[in-house]
């Protein structure tokens, strides 16, 4: 019929002839369906569907965060090896401070004498990667790495040493202290008992790349 | 004037429509008080819509202005502070107007067979109501506005799996931020209004396919040809439902009749709306909430954070679950168990009038329930209130499941054939 029709433009349609076919019933103003147009039927709506599907993509897409998101939010290299022992450095990442301690031996062995006065001593508050929770809270001993942000009302608190933090909690020479409400954590990020603070610092995503290079933002992955 | 109303008329149906759905619309001549809140819930939608387009005029929707400019608004605009305590007394009048709405339709089982895709509808509206409503508590991006965006955002990092790729993905960024302010706004202004005016027009179709509730629940459409002549309504009804039906004496035209009970009702209404939009705005905190005079401080975390009351209810039912995940899904089954609502229900019996004693009961505590979970979730967290909160989770649920139980085999009262008064 269409073969028909478009060969013979100037001529009658031949429907009246073709049109037992594709005849409508009385109840029914769909022509009735050959195997032929069911396939035609279907195949156009599945590509239809998979044209749905792609032009969703960039709608879909464009939610995810930008170029510059991305790179106000990008991971953060820092060389460690300036650090001395006991010394702490401050850098930024997201907006926010990021700090790192190179903790002495005699601190990290400090680390458990105080345990009872924690709150959550084995970081069983999911406020650090899987990576960290253990007694340091850290990837390597001797480095630590916390979020300075006090879990109470995002202060950022201070660090006290040489017994000055011995003031706030009885035979801890070390600590941050948050001068906002006056929460109290050790040199592992824990939070002591009976501050504002609900849960211990927070220790963001990191991982090494070399011995003296810290990348902060992202884990290595498991293998 | 004929002439030129024919002319229309034979081009666009206009008439045909406005008799249809006003002029020669049957409705129940009983409809009370409480059947006034659909009426009232339109003129609040078209309300927050004009007052919303005039907002927009002088809203800058970027986390560097959008305080600023909400002050500005207050400020400096004429007249721009009416607009927006309008459109801000408007949202909480909204839920107040829906709510009561919800309830009616409860009281009288209009959520029964035929009307379970009507009450569906209606819970699409208030669904899309509260996205509406939480997108648009963010705009002026003070405190509360932040804080309240981070906790409800969050609840979707709860999901297995794919929780905080699909947290980033909301946010536009690794923290909520000016990117989630701009889309949480073209959302607040263009989708979601749009989507709201399209469900309204879908359970007004509705509505008037299976025709208006009433406080007995008794039908006023019959068989075509089981009533007598002196038994059928002398008004001129629309041959729309006249042809199918033989509408019962108990019925008057919507327009003027219901049109101008439901204009008494709104003028009572301005009354109320008028006080607090001009005297008490921030309604004592529950409007608008004090944080949110603070501009958004990414680093300072209120000491309380609330949603605002419309809301509370829910964030208690959250707030009673002690594990994240179920307790996000514990809420969002309080909202989808109202969706079941329809088949929860098995009884035959429409309105609470005629059905059993433990129906009115379990509806009353069901209400004084869902108001105490609204105090529990808008009040700051105390040891007992746990507890408290997790008993009145229970009885929320407990509810259905009893209106389950006991609609099965209901001992209800003899119905009244036609409409009492």
């Amino acid at each position: 019929m269409i073969k028909t029709y478009l060969s013979n433009p100037g001529e009658k349609l031949m429907s009246d002839v073709s049109v037992d076919t594709n005849k409508s019933t009385a109840d029914n103003n769909q022509p009735q369906s050959s195997d032929r147009r069911k396939f035609l039927t279907v195949g156009t709506c599945v590509v239809g569907a998979v044209g749905a599907v792609g032009a969703a993509v960039p709608f879909v897409g464009s939610w995810q965060p930008s170029a510059k998101a991305k790179a106000a939010g990008a991971d953060v290299e820092v060389d460690i090896s300036g650090i001395q022992p006991g010394q702490m450095i401050r850098v930024k990442w997201r907006s926010k401070p990021v700090w790192i301690v190179r903790r002495t031996p005699e601190l990290l062995a400090s680390l458990s004498a105080h345990e009872d006065q924690l709150r959550d001593p084995d970081s069983e508050v999911e406020q650090q990667p899987a990576f960290a929770q253990n007694k340091h809270r850290s990837l390597k001993e001797e480095y630590l790495v916390l979020v300075g942000i006090c879990t109470h009302l995002g202060c950022s608190p201070q660090h006290l040493i040489d017994g000055n933090f011995a003031q706030y909690a009885e035979g801890v020479a070390e600590g941050f202290f948050c001068p906002c409400h006056g929460s109290k954590f050790d040199m592992a990020g824990r939070v002591f008992a009976g501050v504002p603070a609900p849960s211990n610092l927070v220790v963001p995503p990191y991982q090494y790349v070399d011995d003296n290079t810290i990348i902060i933002g992202s884990e290595a992955e498991v293998s | 004037m004929n002439a030129l109303m024919n002319w229309i008329e034979q081009r666009i149906p206009m008439m045909r429509v406005a008799n249809m759905h006003a002029i020669q619309y049957p409705a129940p001549k009983n409809m009370n008080f409480w059947y006034v809140f659909g009426f009232l819930a339109t003129i609040v939608l078209v309300n927050q819509i004009v007052t919303g387009i005039w907002l927009t005029m002088s809203f800058e929707p970027s986390a560097e202005r959008a305080f600023a400019s909400v002050e500005y608004i207050m400020r400096e605009v004429d007249y721009g502070y009416i607009i927006r305590y309008m459109h801000s007394t408007g949202a909480s009048a909204f839920f107040i107007v829906v709510y009561m709405h919800m309830f009616r339709g409860m009281m009288y089982g209009s959520y029964q067979k035929p009307r379970e895709l009507l009450w569906v509808f209606g819970m699409l509206i208030y669904l899309a109501l509260m996205a509406e409503a939480f997108m648009g508590y963010v705009l002026p991006w003070g405190q509360m506005s932040y804080w309240g965006a981070q906790v409800i955002v969050s609840l979707f990092g709860a999901i297995p799996v794919i929780g905080p790729d699909l947290v980033i993905w909301i946010q536009g960024d690794y923290v909520i931020s000016g990117a989630t302010l701009n889309r949480f706004f073209a959302l607040h202004v263009i989708a979601l209004p749009l989507v709201i005016v399209i469900l309204v027009f879908l359970h007004i179709i509705a509505l008037h396919e299976v025709g208006s509730n009433n406080p007995d629940g008794v039908n006023i459409k019959h068989k075509k040809g089981s009533l007598p002549e002196d038994q059928k309504t002398s008004y001129k009804i629309h041959e729309y439902y006249t042809d199918k039906y033989d509408i019962v004496d108990d019925v008057v035209p919507f327009f003027p009749h219901i049109v101008l009970k439901d204009l008494v009702a709104f003028s009572v209404f301005l009354f109320g709306f008028c006080y607090v939009m001009f005297f008490m705005p921030e309604m004592g905190g529950y409007f608008l909430e004090r944080p949110n005079f603070e501009i958004a401080n990414p680093y300072k975390t209120p000491e309380h954070i609330f949603p605002v009351w419309y809301f509370t209810p829910f964030y208690a039912i959250l707030k009673a679950v002690p594990d994240k995940l179920f307790g996000v899904l514990t809420m969002f089954a309080a909202i989808a168990v109202l969706f079941a609502l329809p088949w929860v229900d098995r009884g035959k019996v429409r309105s609470w009038r005629y059905r059993c004693g433990l129906h009115k009961v379990n509806l009353l505590v069901f209400a004084v329930v869902f108001i105490f979970l609204g105090y529990l979730g808008g009040t700051p967290q105390e040891n007992w209130k746990i507890v408290a909160s997790q008993i009145a989770t229970i009885m929320y649920f407990g509810f259905f499941v009893l209106l389950w139980i006991y609609s099965g085999k209901e001992k209800t009262k003899p119905v009244p054939e036609r409409i009492t008064l």
